[in-house]
């Protein structure tokens, strides 16, 4: 029997504030342990929790981005559990009214279908269920053997919890869809994506049917999924898990699975904690969140663009193939980069070029970023412009290049100094070319009686005289111009 | 609607405490007053009132929002004052994960 595979994915972002949630303690990563918390994420008693607008706003945001209706009151809920590295015995959360509902994703993808065709992207349509606003939890670091130690400055960190539809059918899906989603944050500088320091995290539920079913099958919920690699290939192992269950005629258990990156599988989890009756209720201490029509509005206006919307505009005013505007905005920096520097090249697809290779090559020896490049967009775009209209040889660009990369100088700048500029004025080069034929007459004789071979020597000779520097281009169109007539 | 013992238990077992049988006995008696009142505020017609969250949802003070600031935290040694067990500026407490 052909299975298919229908997986739902549950995204935990931190939000870029400064402060946490419901108070004003550092939501800075890295610092001491237990160095950043108060009586408000402590849970101690007498605390009162207030909660920070901007978070509200930026979960606003992303609803907004992710095509959700925005609940103008939404309701802040306690979930109760008991884990250590939740002090209060309850996270606050979102249950019933949350922030934002029923969104929608379009994730613009290169067709793979179609190797070696540029024309064509496809869009993989993700519902989304649901954008809630919520305190992260502390962090337990559970060493073999040994007790757990827990650190409570990640408490009452912000975190958005976007939930989306059972629209994903591989591991391969799950993934492109969260990359997309990664950037969207990212653009939106809502989030910083870094999943390695757990800004940005991820489970999946799982479940397989037969094609052709419309019912869901038993679901499990794969937890531990902090990288692209991770989600991909642990999806992939627990949909032929299931299968395999169902092909010898078992039934798939509901359950917390972790992948366990070392064995490259995965795992139920085992807790000693399992509470599996949160019991919402609306939390007393805190009243609903409203958003007025006015303030959403200007939420909306301020947004900035969507790596989507900005692809399909780099489409169209800059003519990029469908392929190269992901390649494009992949990031912001990259994208705002290749923007400036297009401005002035007027020649976007070889900025692109430039950007993809030598700019990139460069950057990551030196184990830089695009932020931190020596060479100013506005400056690479001056460089291909001196290229493109033959003042430079392709040949002297990626010399100027390593001189601008050096120096951080204009390509004019270096091109002076250096004295580069090629030699593309016409009557200058005829009076060299024709001097040349002129002292070499035999050779010429030799050309003309069919020794073709020669037009390099030729080529050659006015180099040399030239230094380099006339229009290679041009030396040859005049050469056969002048031997041929 | 009645309330179990075994539900009473249920609960007590959610909130990480322990009762002795006959506290139980009376915890079923007083969680059902509870109903019983509830289910007579039921009676109440509430078609197309809206529910009140909050005693202050009203009042649109009550609902200001903090500004995104830094406030200083706690020190590290007095907020681990309280912890039974402490290691390395941790709280430590028994293995989790089995």
């Amino acid at each position: 029997m052909q299975y298919e595979p229908v997986i739902g994915l549950e995204v935990h972002a931190q939000l870029r504030t400064r402060s946490k949630v419901f108070c004003g303690c550092s939501t800075r990563f890295g610092a001491p342990p237990n160095s950043q918390t108060c009586p408000v994420c402590l849970g101690l008693p007498g605390s009162l929790p207030v909660v920070n607008g901007r978070a509200v706003e930026m979960a606003a945001m992303a609803g907004l981005a992710l095509d959700c209706r925005i609940n103008r009151r939404s309701l802040l809920a306690r979930k109760n559990y008991f884990y250590p590295d939740l002090p209060k015995g309850y996270q606050i959360s979102q249950f019933e009214e949350p922030l934002a509902v029923d969104g929608r994703v379009r994730v613009p993808l290169p067709d793979r279908g179609t190797p070696g065709v540029p024309g064509t992207l496809r869009e993989l349509d993700v519902g989304i269920i649901r954008v809630h606003l919520e305190e992260d939890a502390g962090k337990s670091i559970h060493a073999a053997r040994q007790d757990t130690l827990v650190n409570l400055n990640r408490c009452g960190v912000p975190l958005m919890e976007i939930v989306t539809c059972p629209d994903l059918r591989s591991g391969r899906e799950a993934s492109d869809f969260l990359d997309y989603l990664r950037r969207v944050l990212i653009f939106l500088s809502l989030c910083d994506g870094n999943m390695e320091e757990g800004s940005l995290r991820c489970d999946a539920n799982v479940s397989v049917r037969p094609v052709g079913e419309t019912s869901l099958g038993t679901k499990t919920e794969i937890k531990n999924l902090n990288s692209f690699r991770f989600l991909n290939k642990a999806l992939d192992y627990e949909i032929r898990r299931q299968v395999r269950v169902l092909e010898s005629g078992r039934q798939v258990v509901q359950e917390t699975r972790l992948w366990e990156e070392d064995r490259e599988e995965t795992r139920p989890m085992r807790s000693k904690e399992e509470a599996h009756d949160y019991r919402y209720f609306p939390d007393p201490d805190l009243l609903p969140i409203v958003i007025p029509a006015e303030r959403l509005e200007e939420i909306r206006k301020t947004m900035p663009e969507l790596p989507a919307d900005r692809a399909r505009r780099f489409g169209s005013q800059y003519g990029l193939d469908p392929g190269d505007t992901l390649v494009a905005t992949r990031t912001p920096e990259f994208a705002d980069y290749f923007e400036a520097s297009a401005e002035r090249a007027r020649n976007p697809k070889s900025v692109l070029n430039w950007m993809v290779g030598d700019v990139t090559h460069r950057l990551r020896k030196d184990g830089r970023g695009l932020h931190e490049s020596p060479v100013k967009a506005s400056d690479l775009g001056e460089l291909i412009r001196l290229l493109d209209d033959g003042t430079i040889s392709g040949k002297m660009a990626k010399g100027v290049f390593d001189r601008m990369y050096e120096t951080g100088k204009s390509p004019g700048a270096i091109v002076r100094e250096q004295n580069l500029a090629q030699i593309s004025d016409r009557s200058e080069l005829e009076t060299v070319v024709s001097g040349i034929l002129e002292s070499h007459s035999e050779a010429v004789e030799r050309y003309r009686n069919g020794k073709r071979g020669l037009l390099g020597f030729f080529v050659g000779q006015v180099m040399r005289q030239t230094r380099g520097q006339a229009n290679p281009k041009m030396v040859n169109e005049l050469l056969r111009k002048m031997l041929d007539q | 609607m009645s309330i179990t013992p075994k539900e009473v238990r249920r609960i007590a077992e959610l909130a990480h405490l322990e009762f002795s049988p006959a506290e139980l006995e009376r915890f079923v008696g007083q969680f059902q007053r509870i109903l019983d009142y509830f289910e007579q505020l039921r009676q109440v017609d509430t078609k197309g009132v809206e529910p009140t969250y909050h005693g202050l949802a009203e009042i649109p003070e009550a609902g200001a929002v903090r500004p995104d600031r830094n406030q200083p935290s706690l020190a590290p040694e007095t907020v681990l004052e309280g912890a039974p067990k402490a290691r390395k500026g941790y709280f430590r407490v028994p293995r989790v994960i089995e």
